[in-house]
């Protein structure tokens, strides 16, 4: 074990191992840049729906299951049928060898946790205040945008949260199909038998995947508007539809 | 060998590459059944294991409170790491081998049983725990005959979302050769075989929901005072 840690450490002091294609930084850059632009996507994609459905009250079992089917399906297997089929392995831009596959892919995982979370925030807000709310005269719009939305808050962020910490997961796998991103350096030792390598490439993804978790925890305490006088009951509310990747 | 009686050499759907093949089946067999098989057993193992030490850990935070944020936040923290990296960071202890790939699915699947687990156990009404005690139950035969039973649903609940997204999970162990199905799909990655990975795409689905839906009548079964009440 002494002698891996000494390799890791000689791993991460090898300039060689930073620079060009395969190094650490074109890696870590691939990795970020997919995580970055597929959760974009998947908010983009996934919200407007899954908010309007909640504030009509409807399609709940459409929300419920996007998630339970979303858990079932193998990663691994959506990628290699989205690299090796209709979308192909070509490299895409700034996303490297098979980018556009692992981002299609990336946005398909991303998308259950935000449509739940969002829809059943949305129908979590209380009924009354709902009631309340129309009785003093709102309309839809209103009632949506200044009661709805914000009480729903918290849930929609978990949800992204949730999200962006399976997006930069999935990422990883990526490499299984020779894809970008961090998970090559892991492959890349795996194929040279070298156990530092692999452990290099595990730590960098593993420590960055509880920073960004971390940062996304931060960002969801910021935006809960109905603030902190609330947090004693809400804070151990947990997300729906967790999978892990 | 079995081969194909209605298509000719080279006309086959194997030789075209086609997704939907059922001649790669059924002459594949044993090397499919072989990775099914396996991805079954580490499935059954991790999640059975998985269960005894979340239940342990339960039990533990339940009569040491202090620990409660430790175990949750700990467990929740190893859930944050993929599962490549997990396996990769696994492999100078246990190396290429299906010992890696269970203890990340063991490890992954106590963040939800430990918290279904004591969701479920907090559960429990309180005049039920006392009316036990008052006809001198102790604290073990508390335990399995009142409380655990009335924790199930939520109990099995977790169990189930841990069983499927291990099953979906273990194709990620063929990076240590041990990803049952998955194995399957890595093979496939260079030759761009596609009738390898539909099949073995096709069977990982068909396992996660067979594994759910044995569940579902296991929880059926174990819980009959639930149906009365139509849940």
């Amino acid at each position: 074990m002494l002698d891996v840690l000494r390799g890791v450490l000689a791993w991460f002091q090898d300039p060689a191992n930073w620079s060009g294609e395969e190094g650490l930084v074109n890696r870590l850059v691939e990795h970020l840049l997919l995580t970055g632009t597929a959760t974009l996507l998947a908010v983009l994609l996934g919200l407007p729906p899954a908010v309007w459905l909640g504030h009509l009250g409807k399609g709940g079992l459409l929300a419920v299951n996007i998630s339970n089917i979303g858990r079932a399906v193998p990663t691994f297997a959506v990628l290699v049928v989205l690299a090796i089929g209709p979308v192909g392995s070509a490299a895409f831009g700034p996303y490297g060898r098979a980018g556009l596959a692992t981002l299609v892919a990336l946005v398909l995982f991303g998308l259950p946790p935000v449509i739940t979370n969002a829809y059943v925030g949305m129908r979590e807000v209380d009924r009354d205040t709902v009631e309340a709310a129309r009785g003093m005269g709102m309309d839809g719009g209103q009632l949506l945008r200044r009661v709805e939305l914000p009480l729903a808050m918290p849930l929609i962020v978990a949800g992204v949260r949730l999200a962006v910490v399976q997006i930069w997961a999935t990422a990883t796998i990526a490499a299984l199909v020779a894809g970008p991103g961090l998970g090559r350096i892991i492959t890349l030792g795996f194929r040279r038998q070298d156990v530092p390598e692999v452990w290099a490439g595990a730590l960098v993804v593993a420590v960055f995947a509880l920073l960004i978790e971390r940062a996304m925890a931060l960002a969801q305490r910021r935006l809960d508007p109905v603030g902190q006088a609330r947090r004693a009951t809400s804070a151990g509310r947990l997300p729906v539809g967790a999978s892990k990747r | 060998m079995v081969l194909s009686e209605e298509a000719p050499a080279g006309e086959s759907c194997m030789v075209r590459n086609e997704w939907v093949c059922p001649e790669y089946v059924s002459s594949r067999a044993e090397l499919i059944t072989e990775d099914l098989l396996q991805h079954v057993w580490i499935t059954v193992v991790s999640v059975v294991l998985g269960l005894v030490v979340a239940l342990a850990l339960a039990l533990l935070v339940r009569r040491y409170p202090k620990l409660e944020d430790g175990v949750v936040g700990t467990t929740t923290a190893i859930y944050t790491v993929p599962s490549l990296a997990l396996f990769a960071l696994l492999l100078p202890f246990t190396g290429l081998s299906a010992t890696t790939v269970i203890i990340g699915l063991v490890l992954y699947s106590l963040t939800i049983l430990v918290r279904n687990i004591l969701a479920g156990l907090d559960g429990v009404p309180a005049d039920v725990v006392e009316a036990a005690r008052g006809m001198g139950y102790g604290e073990r035969r508390l335990l399995w005959t009142v409380e655990l039973p009335l924790a199930l649903p939520s109990v099995m609940a977790g169990l189930r979302v841990a069983t499927v997204s291990t099953v979906a999970l273990t194709t990620v162990g063929a990076i240590v050769s041990a990803g049952g199905l998955g194995n399957l799909l890595l093979t496939a990655v260079n030759t761009q075989f596609k009738p390898q990975v539909f099949t073995a795409a096709v069977l990982c689905v068909l396992l996660a929901f067979t594994f759910d839906l044995v569940l579902v009548g296991a929880q059926r079964l174990m819980t009959p005072w639930t149906r009365t009440r139509g849940a």
